[in-house]
Order: structure tokens, then C-alpha cells, then sequence
């Protein structure tokens, strides 16, 4: 079952691409905190993971992180190992870090069932939006930019006026 | 002419491909037999060499190919678009030209 807005961010701590860990604590100081369920095979993934670099980047200088974490079954999807994370960010310059949730204890934390899902937390580390990207995988077609308007209101010191949306996605490939 | 439409339903990919292949067909004046067929199970998959959702075929082959030879499974299924991008339905250029 999905996380509640307000709930606390999922304490984690996962091998990142750079051959280290990263937990919650390396965020602190974020003013916000953007944590992805995602994975590397999904066709919906592929279709918004440019624009998620995008943000990444659009936002870093305001005090957000991105982190994508992906938590998929690599024994049955070996497009999702860790090997294949590696190759798929460099090859596509992702801007943001990207974390190998073997045990799949954030997914199951997170309640995630799609990828992408977004989860988006405060300075206090409370979630305040969760759901899709934008409005359309079709990034020519997009009208509704819920990712940006969330980190647009949580950086003024507001709720998002829109807070929970539908993730449209593949399923997490469970063990 | 016969076209197998398969998919899963843990994708959510499949009304639009249905919907893009209807308008193809309809725009190109075709009639064909369109057959839907749900696929449930991993082993189902693997017997239907369904390499994920959704798959089309028209007279038995694939609309895409390529992506035929992929390990069957229960996933969405990649597309790639003419300008490279990756989708989750076939272009309506693929299907255009395995209707053709």
C-alpha cells in the first residue's frame, strides 16, 4: 500500500553508480528531496527520464536532489542489474543518482507499484507529492508539469496545489 | 487477413496501441479479423514467445520484427520510434507497413 502525504522518507542506504553508498543522511541539507521508483528496461521509464534529467538539473541550484532508485528483480529482468544501470546512465547523462535497491526494502517502503513513481519530500523530509512526472509520456503532448508545480510550491514554502497524481508506468518487478 | 493482438494487462500500454491499430486499419480501409488475446502468466508468456505488452501480429508475424526475439515475459514491451525514441506501442509506421 502507497505511503500517506506527510509520512517521513524512507530511511535507505544503497550502492550508487560512483561505487558508493548513499542514505537519506546524504541528502541532508536538500531543500528538497525527489526520490524515483525506476528501473532501466520500462519503455515508460526511457520515454521520461530525459525530462527527469532536466529537472535535475533546473532544480539543483535551488537545493534539490533527484534520486532514482531502482528496485526491480535483475534475476528475472537482467536489463535492470546493477552492470546495466551503470551502462544506461552513462550512455544517457543522467543527472541525477541512481541507487540499486536490491533487498527492494524502499520499494516495499515506498508502497511503489509503477515505474517511474515520484515521491516528493519538504525540507522535513515529509512527503508532499506523489505520483507522475507530468501528464503525458509524450513529452510533445505534456499540459500538466505536477513534478515542477510540486517542487515550484515546496520551494516557496507551500503545499502543492496538486499533490497526488496517477503513476502511469510498468509494474516493479517483485521477487 | 488475421491479427493477433496480445497483451498483459499490467500494462497500461494496450488501449492505445488497440486504438492506434483500429485507426490504421480504418484509415487504410482494412478489414481483418482482429484476435485479443490476454496472456496471465510468465509460463503463458514463454508459450506464446510473448516477448511483452503489447504484441502484435499480423498473419503470424510480428509488426516489429526485431523485438520479436526478446526473452518472453510479462513486461511492457519496447517500441522504437522513427526519430529513435523509445515507446511503449508500435509506431503507426510499423504498423502501417506490416499491414501494407
Amino acid at each position: 500500500m502507497t505511503v500517506a502525504l506527510g509520512t517521513d522518507a524512507p530511511q535507505f542506504d544503497l550502492p550508487g553508480l560512483n561505487g558508493q553508498n548513499h542514505s537519506l543522511d546524504s541528502y541532508t541539507g536538500a531543500e528538497a528531496l525527489v526520490l524515483v521508483q525506476s528501473c532501466n528496461h520500462c519503455p515508460y521509464v526511457q520515454a521520461w527520464e530525459d525530462r527527469l534529467s532536466a529537472i535535475a538539473r533546473d532544480y539543483e541550484g535551488r537545493g534539490v536532489r533527484v534520486v532514482a532508485v531502482n528496485s526491480n528483480d535483475a534475476e528475472n529482468y537482467p536489463e535492470d542489474s546493477f552492470e546495466e544501470m551503470q551502462a544506461r546512465a552513462t550512455a544517457r547523462g543522467f543527472a541525477f543518482d541512481y541507487l540499486y535497491d536490491e533487498p527492494q526494502a524502499v520499494a516495499r517502503e515506498l508502497g511503489a507499484e509503477r515505474t517511474p513513481e515520484v515521491f516528493v519530500y519538504d525540507r522535513d523530509r515529509r512527503l508532499v507529492y506523489h505520483g507522475a512526472i507530468d501528464d503525458s509520456r509524450d513529452e510533445t503532448a505534456v499540459s500538466q508539469q505536477y513534478l515542477r508545480d510540486a517542487l515550484d510550491a515546496v520551494l516557496g514554502g507551500e503545499e502543492p496545489a496538486v499533490s497526488e497524481t496517477p503513476a502511469v508506468g510498468c509494474t516493479v518487478k517483485w521477487k | 487477413m488475421r491479427i493477433d493482438f496480445l497483451f498483459w494487462r499490467g500494462c497500461p500500454s494496450h488501449p492505445e496501441a488497440r486504438e492506434l491499430l483500429d485507426d490504421v486499419l480504418a484509415a487504410r480501409g482494412i478489414e481483418a479479423e482482429v484476435v485479443e488475446q490476454e496472456v496471465f502468466s510468465e509460463e503463458e508468456a514463454r508459450e506464446l514467445a510473448f516477448p511483452g505488452s503489447p504484441t502484435v501480429r499480423v498473419d503470424g508475424r510480428d509488426v516489429d520484427p526485431e523485438g520479436a526475439s526478446a526473452r518472453p515475459a510479462l513486461t511492457c514491451r519496447i517500441y522504437y520510434l522513427p526519430d529513435g525514441r523509445s515507446s511503449p506501442v508500435p509506431s503507426r509506421r510499423q504498423l502501417e507497413e506490416a499491414l501494407a
